[in-house]
């Protein structure tokens, strides 16, 4: 049987802008960080996922080593859009699974302060002559000519599509979506926005594609998060406080998006993500019934309550009761995004699918403070990376 | 009379414009632009096949953010054209949320994208509200 794997140590930077830190600068942060919670060094380190999306040809990993211990431990440089930190996390777990290390570490960085649109943000010139070119023949850029590149239109429409096939939904609805996760993050010192919104300001701010306002799309900033992962028997041979400070990773998965017939007009956000999750409870044994908080892709409004449908957390096509309800406030029955999520928290792409996991194993160990969820024993961390992947890891409390 | 050309090769222009699929002869699975292989089935043999050209929305986003030299804002929209999902912009109607509906029902319509320094006009399409 393969062996159990257990987050040892962790840590995330402050998100946010960090003019004055380079991308080395943050890694190292978050690297050196989860190596001190841990109580381990570089040294004990026998595999490396690393990740960043934005810079994924430089190498970020040898690049880290250079800085904070140069020891010959492969790296694994990843690229896998948004799900980028969940897949480097998954490469050192797997490793640990195969039986090639006891130890591994990853993490995620990236630089993303005032970044705008990150896709759809430019388009291809105009030529003087209609001249066809790639796959479609176009003979023009196709963006905003024939739908949207842009992610938050993207994203809006996959709300909307929820919506359109089980009603329930409106503007106002998926802008209380963001005036909760912007409530939550008033409590989460390491988030890019602390600051409540009403409903009333969420509405009232820029649109940038219907439905989705500023707000209500994931803050680009810069950001760091790192793991320290080890083997179940390895752990044994540890201290009795790193023991009891690990928290074990009871599923770990990753999918890519199966064919689905619309799925060249919008991107499907939702087979992989339900394929995931059916994956990893069975993994972890447990249902959603038995998740305390969940941490999930809320890389806009219109995305998060999708999500709760394609993660189980309802019924199927319940997914406006269920936030109407009051769930998935942190005094709900089901709390989702009590770190902010990506739209207050901040979304710094390759960080993400690690500092996902940071904040549920911080409240499994109960370690969260002011925002800690009261008696956390099981979580669940979710990202989704366009084009598309999906990783998903379940958390829970050592016993 | 000038020359004309389509936004892209699955538009086909003429008295009837409307929009042509590739469509594997095996698992019908349909696709816009070339494929190496059906990325349903894996199958190499493609046929085309008429997207019909009624539609109705099934999601749409009203962009008002878009790269410079996109004309915002704009309606992007999913069409469920008789089975087959379509992309396109929903044109000839106000781009707002009390125009524009999921549900809606809309037909293909071409428009002129203007012409080229050799004079070749240029055809892209949308879709319009049905009997607006």
């Amino acid at each position: 049987m393969a062996e159990d794997v257990w987050v040892l140590g962790i840590h995330m930077t402050k998100f946010g802008k960090h003019p004055d830190l380079d991308l080395v600068d943050l890694a190292s942060e978050a690297v050196l960080g989860a190596l001190a919670d841990g109580d381990v060094e570089m040294k004990d380190i026998g595999v490396i996922g690393a990740g960043n999306l934005m810079g994924a040809a430089a190498g970020i990993g040898q690049q880290l080593q250079k800085q904070v211990g140069q020891m010959g431990i492969p790296v694994y440089n990843v690229a896998n859009a948004c799900a980028t930190g969940a897949t480097a996390l998954r490469v050192a777990i797997m490793a640990i699974k195969a039986g090639e290390t006891d130890m591994g570490l990853a993490f995620g960085v990236e630089k993303l302060s005032g970044a705008g649109l990150l896709a759809g943000g430019a388009r291809r010139e105009e030529t003087p002559n209609w001249t066809p070119s790639g796959r479609l023949g176009a003979i023009a850029p196709i963006d905003g000519r024939i739908g949207t590149e842009t992610m938050p239109g993207v994203f809006a429409q996959i709300g909307m599509e929820y919506g359109h096939r089980y009603g329930g939904t409106s503007f106002e609805l998926f802008a209380k979506i963001s005036e909760k996760n912007h409530a939550h993050s008033t409590l989460n010192p390491l988030a890019a926005y602390t600051k409540r919104m009403s409903l009333e300001q969420i509405m009232g701010d820029v649109m940038i594609a219907y439905p989705n306002t500023r707000p209500m799309c994931s803050a680009n900033c810069d950001g760091a998060a790192a793991a320290v992962v080890v083997s179940g028997s390895k752990l044994k041979t540890l201290s009795l406080e790193q023991q009891r400070r690990a928290v074990k990773i009871s599923a770990s998965v990753l999918t890519t998006d199966p064919w689905e017939e619309s799925c060249q007009v919008l991107p499907d956000v939702s087979t992989l993500t339900r394929n995931a999750a059916r994956q990893a409870y069975e993994q972890a044994g447990i249902g959603p019934s038995d998740l305390d908080l969940v941490e999930l892709h809320d890389c806009f409004a219109t995305a998060e309550l999708v999500h709760y449908d394609n993660l189980g957390l309802c019924e199927p096509g319940g997914a406006v009761d269920f936030f109407n309800s009051g769930a998935t406030w942190r005094d709900g029955t089901l709390p989702v995004n009590v770190s902010g999520g990506l739209e207050s928290k901040g979304h710094p792409i390759a960080a993400t699918g690690v500092a996902n996991v940071w904040e549920v194993a911080t409240h499994l160990r109960g370690e969260a403070g002011d925002r800690q969820i009261a008696g956390a024993k099981v979580g669940l961390t979710h990202v989704i990376g366009l084009g598309s992947a999906c990783g998903i890891h379940i958390l829970e409390k050592a016993a | 009379m000038a020359k004309q050309v389509p936004l892209v090769d699955y538009l086909e222009l003429g008295d009837t414009p409307h929009l042509v699929a590739n469509e594997c002869t095996s698992c019908g699975a349909r696709f816009f632009g070339r494929r190496n292989a059906c990325a349903k089935c894996g199958k190499t043999e493609f046929t085309p096949a008429t997207i019909a050209t009624n539609g109705e929305v099934r999601a749409f986003t009203i962009v008002a953010f878009a790269a410079p030299g996109v004309p915002v804002p704009y309606v992007a929209a999913w069409v469920d054209c008789d089975g087959t999902s379509v992309r396109g912009n929903l044109i000839n109607v106000e781009p707002d949320p009390e125009h524009v509906t999921l549900g809606m029902k809309v037909r293909l319509a071409t428009q002129s994208m203007g012409a080229d320094e050799e004079g070749t006009e240029a055809i892209g399409f949308g879709f319009e509200p049905l009997g607006g």
